[in-house]
């Protein structure tokens, strides 16, 4: 088994990743990586995470069998990893948790997020509300009118949201505003990135936070199956919980891991969210990585029914697994996401987020042609009560 | 000698310090740019910053990122903010042009095609706002053999280790940014800018100017005894938006002018 140990010390997954930021945010980045590094490494931290990972998130997350839909497919067996049962719905808090801990012994008293779906804004809100700290959520507006229940939920939880009314409206706006915030009160604001993209060290940083998803796994799947799956399958936005799920599983070279991109109204319409499939590398938010841009350099307007997955980069790190073929990329539109959606909110009694929805789907293209006896895992990132109301609009139905 | 060089032996002879406005080009048109490069010096700018707009400038306030967003409205590209410096450097042979922005429309059109279109347009300097010194060396080697320099930012929180290591890349000036915060904020501490200042140029081989959030000619003039250079931005671009089109130009070179006035009263 090879011994993966990315990244460089300069943050580079091969030519992906590193620092591009400007130099008034140099010292932050400076601090934050010293201060990662030195309780990433301390027993004391890892065993507070862990506390607070078993009783304030919920975990482990179990793995479920998912029979109906499997057997409904007639292939392989589909399992779905349930992150969508952690505390506030999704993986999102597993990273949180560790950020925040983080900030508390850095001594800032502030923390800062962006968010598009708003899970991020909503696990951010709520480690501020459990350790005490004063939290503000960026927004793009267009995301405030999409996710309207989870914009109210994370003022209840005391954090201030503010809509942002750059550019398209959407998180890489929010991204850019938070950015500007954290330029601004950087002596007493820790900037919490919900994805594993922006400058180094924060794609490590986020991934490891998320990797216990993937750790579980590798105990789970034998247990319940005798053996771990063929394809471990997760959507891709920024890809923080596929970098979860995945990171246990690159070394077992024979697990075929398959992250899925927003296909919004198909790749070739251009009204998509692919980065990976369709994009080319560039330089944004603080990484390089792969992009959707024009010609001229300029990122360019996103689309998914998906608002976590509405964003025109990707984490470096996906990047690289793209470019080394160790993962595989693809896309789900809007149409076979919501399929899936419904799908298993019948069949299975769960309703997924429409994010992992796009995971789901490509599991059930993939699963007819394979054999009964082969495995498809599911990271099943969030739950879908979030996404009642675009889900009903696409339908014709109003509350 | 650079262009850049030239300028700052010039006014230190003279005795006096570079007023370097900032705009952003294709802001409010592409059709008005050189103008507005023109009016700028004929009010008094000694050397012109030059902003590429970009789609996400993360470093900018509100203001700026408003400019690129109309430049960008308009088409405005890399190829087209070359162009016109091409067209101003056919005018005026003397003023130097500084091109700024983010790193990704300059990988996206290539770095060896850029620093070699820079070199033939007449761009003098270069800075690229996103770049860490490892990226921006690589740059540096494409962009020094063809003369033109590269401009790096240092700021209130960079480290005495950074400085140096900043100083000693930086060629034709080094931009000190005067605040914690993003383009167009405020709020400027003129004695603590002073102290700042005096550390930088106690490693640095070229004059410092500094910038971010100089909002009128009183802070100008007091920043104008402690710096070597004074760059104004936001305000100027302001300025381009309260402006109808055919104005801006008229409008811009006003302004410039009571900075002028303002830095050179002491004299």
């Amino acid at each position: 088994m090879k011994i993966y140990d990315m990244p460089d010390r300069q943050g580079h997954f091969g030519p992906y990743g590193g620092t591009f930021v400007s130099e008034t945010l140099i010292a932050a980045i400076d601090e934050l990586k010293r201060q990662y590094l030195r309780f990433r490494d301390d027993p004391e931290f890892q065993e507070e995470f862990a506390y607070e990972l078993k009783h304030y998130v919920g975990r482990p997350s179990p793995i479920y069998h998912a029979r109906r839909l499997s057997e409904s497919l007639g292939g392989a067996q589909i399992y779905l990893k349930r992150e969508d049962l952690n505390h506030t719905g999704a993986h999102k808090i597993n990273n949180t948790v560790g950020q925040a801990m983080l900030a508390r012994r850095m001594g800032k008293r502030r923390v800062i997020a962006e968010t598009g779906a708003g899970q991020h804004g909503v696990a951010s809100a709520t480690v501020a509300a459990r350790y005490g700290m004063e939290c503000v959520v960026y927004m793009g507006s267009e995301d405030v009118r999409r996710q309207a229940q989870n914009v109210y939920r994370m003022k209840l939880l005391g954090a201030r949201v503010v809509p942002v009314e750059s550019g398209s409206k959407t998180l890489k706006d929010a991204l850019n505003e938070a950015m500007r915030d954290w330029v601004t009160n950087v002596q007493d604001t820790f900037y919490i990135i919900g994805t594993v993209a922006g400058p180094h060290p924060y794609p490590m940083m986020v991934r490891d936070f998320n990797a216990v998803v993937g750790r579980e796994c590798l105990a789970q799947m034998p247990e319940m199956a005798g053996r771990q799956p063929d394809v471990v399958l997760a959507c891709v936005g920024g890809g923080s919980n596929a970098m979860g799920i995945f990171h246990s599983y690159i070394p077992y070279e024979t697990v075929r891991l398959m992250g899925v991109e927003a296909g919004g109204e198909g790749v070739a319409s251009g009204h998509h969210a692919a980065s990976l499939v369709a994009g080319t590398p560039g330089v944004l938010h603080g990484n390089r990585t792969y992009l959707l841009q024009d010609a001229n350099g300029q990122i360019i307007e996103t689309h998914s029914i998906s608002a976590g997955l509405d964003y025109p980069g990707v984490g470096p790190e996906h990047a690289w697994l793209k470019d080394t073929g160790r993962a595989e990329y693809v896309a789900i539109t809007d149409e076979e996401a919501l399929n899936a959606f419904h799908t298993l909110c019948r069949m299975e009694g769960i309703i997924p987020a429409l994010e992992s929805s796009h995971a789901l789907a490509q599991a059930m293209k993939m699963a007819p042609s394979m054999n009964r006896d082969q495995i498809l895992l599911v990271n099943l990132s969030g739950r879908g009560d979030k996404d009642m109301a675009t889900v009903a609009e696409r339908s014709g139905i109003g509350f | 000698m650079s262009r850049i060089s030239a300028t700052f032996e010039k006014l230190a002879q003279e005795r006096r310090k570079a007023l370097i406005p900032f705009f952003t080009a294709g802001d409010p048109s592409l059709h008005q740019c050189v103008p507005t490069m023109q009016a700028m010096v004929a009010g008094g700018a000694d050397l012109i910053e030059l902003g590429i707009p970009f789609s996400d400038p993360m470093a900018d306030g509100p203001t700026i990122q408003r400019a690129s967003e109309r430049a960008l409205k308009q088409g405005v590209s890399l190829g087209d903010v070359l162009d016109a410096v091409s067209r101003f450097r056919q005018g005026d042979a003397v003023t130097p042009v500084v091109l700024m922005g983010y790193a990704n429309p300059i990988e996206r059109m290539g770095r060896e095609t850029f620093a070699e279109r820079c070199a033939e347009a007449g761009v003098d300097g270069v800075l690229v706002v996103d770049y860490p010194p490892d990226e921006a060396r690589a740059l540096s080697a494409l962009l020094s053999p063809r003369n033109v320099d590269s401009i790096f930012l240092l700021s209130p929180t960079s480290t005495d280790e950074r400085i140096k290591e900043i100083a000693d890349m930086a060629s034709g000036y080094i931009y000190y940014v005067s605040l914690r915060g993003v383009t167009g904020a405020s709020n400027i501490d003129v004695t603590d800018v002073a102290r700042q200042i005096a550390r930088i140029k106690a490693v640095a081989r070229v004059p410092v100017g500094v910038g971010f959030g100089i909002r009128d000619d009183v802070t100008a003039r007091a920043l104008s005894a402690v710096a070597d250079a004074i760059v104004v931005g936001s305000r100027i671009v302001e300025e381009i938006e309260a402006s109808s089109e055919a104005q801006a130009p008229a409008a811009v070179g006003a302004l410039i002018k009571r900075f002028r006035q303002a830095m050179d009263a002491d004299r």
